[in-house]
């Protein structure tokens, strides 16, 4: 189990940090998002709700925009696409 | 991928929680009934025992449905930049503090001030830096562990033993001790049986913590025991004006410039300003409810507790336990944990050192068990039957809205899971609380010495977001994995 961040098609990026708990994905996730490029789109995977909670406040105070949110057995798979 | 469901990307509400594991909730639910239903035909009058175990499980919906993680409310702001769940536990300070008041206004209140001293801040800065690593706070961890989270269940557990070795351990650590400490605590006068001036902890109960004082704003103004000194000085002053002005600086400094540029706002005003606070404290509403929730239950418990030792004449559990028969257990002074309001670290402390009793370690001859809290049998222990019923109650949330998920720690995440649970042990311990015990309920109810806890976690939030910080930069230039 590791944090995998990969680039998956042109401007398009996953990072998948399942079976990480608090602050793990936030922070990766913030970290990711700042290697992108303006108008990438982040596929992220987790399973801790409570970063979900912290993530849309980062998206709404970096103005990045969370536009896809898929929730299957506990695991969340949301798309953000950079400012 | 047929279960898979797409949510709107807006706050989780209500909607959708039937939609959840039925049968785990009705299993959960079924335990429940059936064990209270089953101690109160023993004695009607573990009813005192079980509002514990019903108000933790209120907790646990409470705190799964919000996230309320306190942990993030510091670690977050530094991390991140994140302010929601500190605002969230603003919110419940200031009902807290409301709900509280009118508990103490009734005479119920179970609340006592805790000394005020060098060791409150240490406490919360050891503590602050080890919630960092742990991802959860004492109850945040609790409540993760009912949504299946084994990390946590490794955090309540390092939390547990850490509390229950450092309060018994001796040997080198007494050479720390002041001598002025040995002196005071051996000035006491304690049953010899407690050996008080062996044991750093005793040492540092009896010859440090027992000389300083604890005071609420309310005494401290001379309105003690009066209705403006529970509302005016220990809500609003204590609780609601500190609350008010740290979400003027939580506005200024992490919301307000993102919250102008969205709104298009080139030139602010008072007004503008206004409706940017209230933006934020209703940004995360679920948060927001659950903090006026847990804000709202909290005070209740303390009046429903406080009746009920009313009811039955008595100041502790462990008068009641003792008239239904149990007597193993009980404190020197024939007592047991039984604070009477939400608390989590103390009961956890009395989990690992009966079991560590058990295996044959004495450690009832220490102030903390011995004179203090005792050492009840689990299944007697009313404080603990509140952190199970955080983890139920968080479970049945957690099932309802398809978001528990057993989920194994890597071994970095046990790691510090360990290592982490271990110094908020530790911090707690020296601290006299958690989040909770040491900063919720003392803040609330009048006591300052819970704002000085807090600027210890900070402290320790801080730092401990540094060192985290360098660990993960240190591990992605390791793995290669993460290219940062």
């Amino acid at each position: 189990m590791a944090v995998k961040f990969e680039q998956t098609g042109d401007g398009a990026y996953s990072l998948d940090v399942r079976g990480y708990s608090c602050p793990h994905p936030q922070m990766y996730t913030k970290k990711a998002l700042q290697k992108m490029a303006s108008g990438d789109v982040l596929t992220l995977l987790f399973d801790n709700p409570s970063s979900g909670e912290s993530i849309i406040a980062m998206c709404d105070t970096d103005g990045n925009e969370l536009f896809e949110r898929k929730e299957s057995g506990g695991s969340f798979t949301w798309l953000i696409r950079k400012v | 991928m047929s279960k898979e469901h797409v949510l709107q990307a807006k706050p989780m509400g209500l909607a959708g929680l039937a939609q959840g594991n039925v049968k785990a909730v009705s299993v959960i639910i079924a335990v429940v009934v059936l064990g209270s239903v089953g101690a109160l035909s023993v004695d009607t009058r573990f009813v005192y025992l079980l509002v514990y175990a019903w108000f933790g499980i209120i907790y646990g919906l409470l705190l799964q449905y919000g996230r309320f993680c306190m942990a993030s409310a510091v670690r977050d702001l530094f991390a991140v930049g994140v302010p929601r769940m500190a605002v969230g536990m603003l919110i419940a300070v200031c009902l807290f503090s409301l709900t509280a008041a009118t508990v103490q206004a009734t005479g119920f209140s179970t609340f006592g001030p805790h000394p005020l001293g060098w060791h409150v801040i240490v406490g919360g800065l050891i503590f602050g830096f080890g919630m960092v690593f742990t991802g959860g706070c004492a109850s945040g961890s609790l409540y993760k562990a009912g949504e299946g989270n084994v990390g946590s269940m490794l955090v309540v557990f390092a939390i547990s033993f850490s509390q229950a070795i450092i309060v018994a351990a001796g040997g080198w650590l007494d050479a720390l001790v002041p001598a002025g400490w040995t002196a005071s605590a051996a000035a006491k006068d304690m049953p010899a049986e407690l050996s008080v001036t062996q044991g750093w902890f005793d040492q540092f109960t009896a010859g440090y913590i027992w000389d300083l004082k604890g005071s609420t704003v309310a005494a401290d103004l001379g309105m003690d025991g009066t209705v403006a000194g529970a509302f005016l000085a220990n809500a609003l002053l204590s609780a609601i004006v500190p609350s008010l002005v740290l979400l003027v600086l939580l506005y200024r400094r992490y919301f307000r410039r993102s919250y102008l540029r969205r709104e298009h706002i080139a030139t602010p005003t008072l007004r503008s300003d206004l409706h940017g606070m209230w933006a934020m404290v209703t940004s995360s509403k679920s948060t927001a409810l659950a903090g006026a929730g847990l804000g709202i239950f909290a005070g209740m418990q303390m009046w429903i507790t406080g009746a009920l030792r009313e009811h039955y004449g008595i100041f502790n559990f462990g008068e009641l336990l003792s008239a239904m028969g149990y007597e193993n257990g009980l404190s020197l002074q024939g007592t047991v944990f039984d604070p009477g309001y939400w608390y989590i670290t103390t009961q956890e402390a009395q989990w690992g050192g009966w079991i560590l009793n058990q295996l044959g370690v004495n450690n009832m001859d220490n102030i903390f068990f011995g004179l203090d809290n005792g050492l009840p049998n689990p299944l007697l222990n009313a404080p603990g039957f509140m952190s199970i019923g955080i983890i139920l109650g968080a479970a049945v949330m957690a099932h309802m809205r398809r978001e528990f998920k057993w989920k194994l720690p890597s071994l970095e995440t046990a790691m510090f899971a360990l290592i982490g649970g271990t110094l908020m042990g530790i911090g707690a311990r020296i601290g006299m609380g958690c989040n909770i015990g040491a900063f919720f309920a003392t803040v609330t109810n009048g006591d300052l010495s819970g704002w000085v806890f807090l600027a210890g976690m900070v402290g320790g939030g801080w730092l401990g977001v540094k060192v985290f910080n360098t660990w993960l930069e240190w591990r992605a230039s390791r793995s290669g994995e993460f290219d940062l």
